[in-house]
């Protein structure tokens, strides 16, 4: 029941084959036999069950709200929740409950959803691994997975491997079966990239297209809710929900279309699929540039065009990206002041020492290296020279998706990481900047331009764990996109994670013994 | 929305000594403007406007933050007023609660626009927001979101009149260009307990709509700054775009003032605030202006600095330190996109809404009387002088009081301002009470000057029944004048036979007149008024003296 998608369960419910409470409880017991994987930061059962026991009534009285009722969901602990904890993995805002609810959460939860709980994330969404939050690192499911496990040498409790991130703990959620549907957040590819790692699809919308309001920024100008779920066709349907103007958020457009459901047998004859050369970077694994090459080659036996095409400005858009994101982090960022909420020193001699030390205890050295070197690009000296450099350089990054979607390519293919997971012990020996630079080199363009892009699942790798493929579509194409994104899931047959849970299991068992 | 965790933002704070004291009292007493600015801030003033002694002059550009009067605050939904109680009037996105978002008020760009139309502006069709940072207490996002780039109004002139001739009591128009306009967030206010070393914050005011006017240095003293802000305040409250009153803050001006002999590079210099009255403004500028010729005449150099009016000395006094270079890291705010404005209905693009959007034209029409505008009507409309056009217009209210009592009297426009600005304006601002309040209306005021015009009574008579009407609102005059039988007297009998007795005690008078000094028939007319106590029939008096002298 757990491993169903939504749509499938969605029909279980109504057909009354389990109840709402019945699944919340399965789903709530999978978390606990699931905590070492520290996927999520709060857990609100008791809501949870509360909110399924009114699904229930409702189910019963055949009027659910929608195709979601009843169904569990998790968001990423930077969507502000009403009388929920919304801690940003932040010591600086460890016991901060919102007063209000943010746009999408809220949207779910009128469709009837259950919130089961906040994902763990790096601390203010700031990284690509899911290791640098103040509730420490998320582990991938797949780091238990029998596939991973045969490998030779691949002990779980010493080897295993990250999530990506920065949404780790919401793609863990999903792919540990505890969640049938995650939000993340999408600034350089936090939700694709530890979507790809973890094996589940990750859809960051057009940006504009889903609220912001109630998202605790990183970079206002790229930020987008992400959606990660185990199918295509779950991703469209809880697009379809989310989608729309909303007049607490001025950024956001109107809906072109409502989403319909995704067509079952989209024909790829009469698309041009891109094949962008500068992607083929230094560092990009076999098995990725195999799978990619995979991919590509499906496309064009079933008759599509398949054309290498060229986005020439790619190379400079990670150095952009990071002067644009730490200006933005050094301004947002500003508010944490320990004056309204959130952590407040206890230092007091004076307000500028207070200031000082509440945001030295209350951010990690990652948020503090953004806000210095933000506010280094923001000196009036400085402006021009990084600023506005990378403002226009930006441009031009998004002049060339604009160049190639013109020239009647309809959907990019490209990889969304340069490897499978890796290990924690290995993925920790490089700083956070490094990483983000390493990691987010794929996923980050389509950010740069507020394009829709999906990352899909295609094969596991060689030692067992996921490797998935980005497609990059034109704005506001997101429907087009799901449905050629949904061809490639058809076509693949992506592993399920399998005897996973047994694996849990055992290695609970194991914990017991070893601390009985 | 309402006020989120109050008790969290009155969390106190440890008073810094390097925290900038800009105190601002909620329980200021609410001063009424100065009501004859024009005519007596003069004579003091004349030195230092034509300085040539020292052939050193003062240079004066002023920046204005106007709180826009809007029921909701610029980039929130919550309420904007004046006293309410701290913390009250607190939406989440002005506390800056993390993943809020400003979503733009509309009828805050309207007031922009309306207000850079009326000063000439250039409205840009185009301007962004801009936000500008810096660490403070009772700025909670730790950021200002303003229009540093590119301001919705450029380019205007505000033209206002100061007094100048021989007399002084030629008007003189005078221009100042106004560099832009800009739409910004207030801060909210810091109370700093000393006795408890805490500083209160209050964000009432935090995120209400400023429109910040940039006038260019084209002032050269407090009595022009003056002038123009007394200008501005007039036209904007005339546009219901701010009510304009300073020691409410909602009109709050800063002076740039340096000196400089005239033709050669702009002194360094000084910013002056905590002015909060335009009579001060006047003062501290005049005061500034004069300390730094002092400087300079001393040898000495004028600083850079930030100084702060202390209302009961009169001297501007060094505010803080700027920080040697103050930088404010501007970035572009990414939450709020491009606003645009449309000229007209026929420019906007298919698919926006019209009621949504802000066309230029529909707000021109729109633009009401303007002061200079007023003035010149009632100068020609009535023939009256134009320093009493500025009287009329000064004052709220008094120029429809003046046109009402007009429609009801025969008595001549001149007469009437004379009563206006010498009864009534008197009588108001000694009670401090304003036109609307006033106990005597338009209508019963026509009612008296009638009876005066119509030889009914003296106009001292008249002057006294004003005093018993304003004290017992609702008796008309004719009453007043029945109960206390204070009509003329015309009965030449017994005016013949007090005048007699006049006449008969005052010999010396008499043969005075008698011998070509017509003046002290004057002298004996006010005799007989004093006997009859005003009551007696100016006309028919003289008539009668005049024929006992000859």
């Amino acid at each position: 029941m757990l491993s169903l998608t939504i749509k499938e369960v969605s029909l279980a419910l109504r057909e009354g084959r389990i109840s709402p409470t019945e699944l919340c409880r399965r789903c709530l017991n999978r978390i606990k036999k699931t905590q070492h994987l520290n996927a999520y930061i709060s857990v609100v059962e008791n809501l949870a069950l509360k909110q399924a026991q009114e699904a229930e009534t409702r189910l019963l009285q055949g009027a659910p709200k929608g195709p979601l009722d009843g169904i569990p969901f998790a968001i990423k602990d930077n969507f502000c929740t009403e009388n929920i904890r919304t801690t940003c993995a932040s010591r600086m805002l460890r016991e901060y409950t919102p007063p209000y609810t943010a746009t999408v959460v809220q949207k779910l939860l009128d469709q009837g959803a259950v919130l089961l709980g906040k994902t763990n994330m790096d601390e203010f969404a700031m990284g690509c691994g899911s290791t640098d939050g103040a509730f420490g690192p998320v582990r991938n499911p797949w780091s238990y997975s029998a596939t991973y496990r045969e490998q030779k040498g691949a002990a779980p409790d010493t080897d295993w491997v990250i999530t990506g991130g920065s949404s780790g703990g919401s793609a863990a959620a999903v792919a540990s079966l505890t969640s049938y549907l995650a939000l993340g957040s999408d600034t350089g590819g936090s939700t694709r990239n530890p979507g790809a790692l973890c094996g589940v699809v990750a859809l960051k919308p057009t940006y504009g297209l889903l609220s912001r309001h109630g998202l605790i920024p990183l970079v206002n100008s790229m930020d987008v809710p992400g959606i990660l779920t185990r199918t295509v066709s779950d991703a469209a349907i809880v697009l379809g929900i989310l989608q729309g103007l909303d007049i607490r958020d001025s950024t956001t457009i109107p809906a072109p279309s409502p989403l319909t459901e995704l067509p079952e047998d989209f024909d790829v004859k009469s698309i041009c699929v891109g094949i962008p050369k500068e992607y083929h970077a230094p560092g990009l694994s076999e098995d990725t540039l195999a799978q990619w090459s995979h991919v590509a080659d499906m496309f064009e036996r079933a008759g599509a065009r398949v054309e290498q095409v060229s986005l020439p400005h790619t190379q400079y858009s990670i150095v952009c990206y990071h002067v644009l994101c730490c200006a933005e982090v050094a301004s947002n960022m500003a508010r944490f002041d320990g004056l309204e909420y959130g952590h407040c020193s206890k230092v007091d001699s004076s307000t500028e020492a207070m200031y000082a030390s509440t945001r030295h205890e209350g951010f990690n050295d990652v948020v503090r290296g953004r806000i210095l070197s933000g506010n280094y690009f923001l000196l009036k000296q400085n402006y021009q020279h990084y600023f506005v450099k990378a403002q226009r350089v930006r441009r031009l990054i998004a002049n060339d998706f604009k160049h190639v979607f013109g020239s009647g390519v309809d959907v990019l293919l490209t990889p969304a990481t340069l490897t499978d997971a890796a290990r924690y012990s290995y993925f920790t020996k490089e700083d956070n900047r490094t990483r983000s630079t390493q990691e987010d080199v794929f996923t980050q363009p389509a950010n740069m331009a507020g394009l829709p892009a999906v990352c899909v699942p295609t094969a596991l790798s060689r030692r067992g764990l996921p490797i998935g493929l980005q497609l990059i579509g034109p704005a506001l194409q997101d429907n087009k996109l799901l449905s050629i994104a949904q061809w490639i899931e058809q076509r693949v047959g992506f592993p399920s994670i399998g005897d996973y849970g047994d694996s849990t299991e055992i290695r609970t068992e194991r914990e017991q013994t070893s601390t009985g | 929305m309402a006020a989120p965790q109050e008790q969290v933002i009155q969390k106190s704070l440890t008073q810094n000594t390097k925290l900038p004291l800009v105190c601002v009292f909620l329980t200021c007493h609410i001063y009424r403007r100065s009501l004859f600015y024009l005519a007596r801030s003069v004579p003091c003033l004349a030195p230092l406007c034509f300085s040539a002694p020292q052939h050193l002059v003062g240079v004066v550009g002023l920046e204005i933050h106007a709180q826009i009067n809007s029921n909701t605050k610029l980039f929130s939904g919550s309420p904007v007023g004046f006293s309410a109680p701290p913390n009250s009037l607190v939406s989440f996105f002005d506390a800056s609660l993390p993943g809020t978002l400003p979503v733009l008020n509309r009828r805050c760009v309207e007031a922009a626009v309306i207000t850079g139309l009326a000063l000439n502006c250039t409205i840009n069709k185009k301007s962004l927001f801009d936000r500008k940072h810096y660490f403070y207490a009772d700025l909670p996002a730790g950021y200002q979101i303003t229009q540093q780039r590119q301001p919705i109004a450029v380019d205007g002139m505000l033209t206002y009149s100061v007094l100048g001739g021989k007399k002084r009591s030629e008007v003189i128009k005078k221009n100042v260009l106004i560099k832009q306009i800009q739409l910004e967030q207030d801060s909210g206010k810091s109370l700093h307990d000393d006795v408890r070393t805490q500083t209160l914050i209050d964000l009432n005011r935090a995120g209400v709509g400023l429109m910040e006017l940039v006038m260019e240095p084209d002032m050269s003293c407090g009595e022009e700054a003056a002038a123009a802000v007394r200008e501005l305040q007039l036209i904007l409250q005339a546009l219901g775009t701010c009510q304009g009153n300073m020691s409410e803050g909602q009109l709050r001006v800063d002076a740039n003032v340096s000196v400089h002999r005239p033709g050669e590079p702009l002194g360094i210099r000084t910013e002056v605030k905590n002015i909060n009255s335009v009579r001060y403004l006047a003062k501290a500028i005049d005061y500034e202006i004069q300390r730094q010729i002092d400087v300079l005449l001393r040898g000495g150099t004028v600083q850079n600095e930030t100084r702060a009016y202390d209302s009961k000395s009169g001297e501007t006094i060094p505010m803080r330190d700027k920080e040697g270079l103050q930088d404010y890291r501007f970035m572009p705010e990414p939450n709020l996109p491009p606003l645009i404005v449309y000229e007209d209905s026929a420019s906007l693009p298919t698919g926006i809404d019209a009621c949504q959007a802000v066309v230029v034209q529909k707000i021109r029409e729109r633009l009401p009387e303007l002061p200079s505008v007023k003035r010149d009507r009632l100068v020609q409309m009535y023939g009256i002088l134009p320093e009493h056009s500025f009287t009329l217009v000064n004052e709220d209210g008094l120029v429809e009081y003046f046109e009402a009592v007009l429609k009801a009297t025969k008595r001549e426009p001149r007469k009437v301002v004379g009563w206006l600005t010498n009864e009534l304006l008197g009588r108001l601002k000694q009670q401090d009470v304003s036109v609307s309040q006033s106990p005597i209306s338009p209508s019963a005021l026509a009612e008296l000057l009638e009876l005066q015009e119509t030889g009914h009574i003296s106009s001292s008579v008249a002057k006294q029944v004003f005093q018993v009407m304003w004290r017992s609102s609702g008796k008309t005059a004719l009453q007043i004048i029945q109960e206390q039988d204070l009509g003329l007297v015309s009965d030449t009998t017994q005016l013949h036979s007090i005048c007699q007795k006049v006449v008969d005690s005052h010999p010396d008078e008499v043969y005075a007149i008698r011998n070509g000094n017509k003046k002290v028939l004057n002298k004996l007319m006010g005799l007989v008024q004093k006997e009859t106590k005003g009551r007696a029939d100016p006309v028919l008096v003289r008539a009668i003296l005049q024929e006992k002298t000859s």
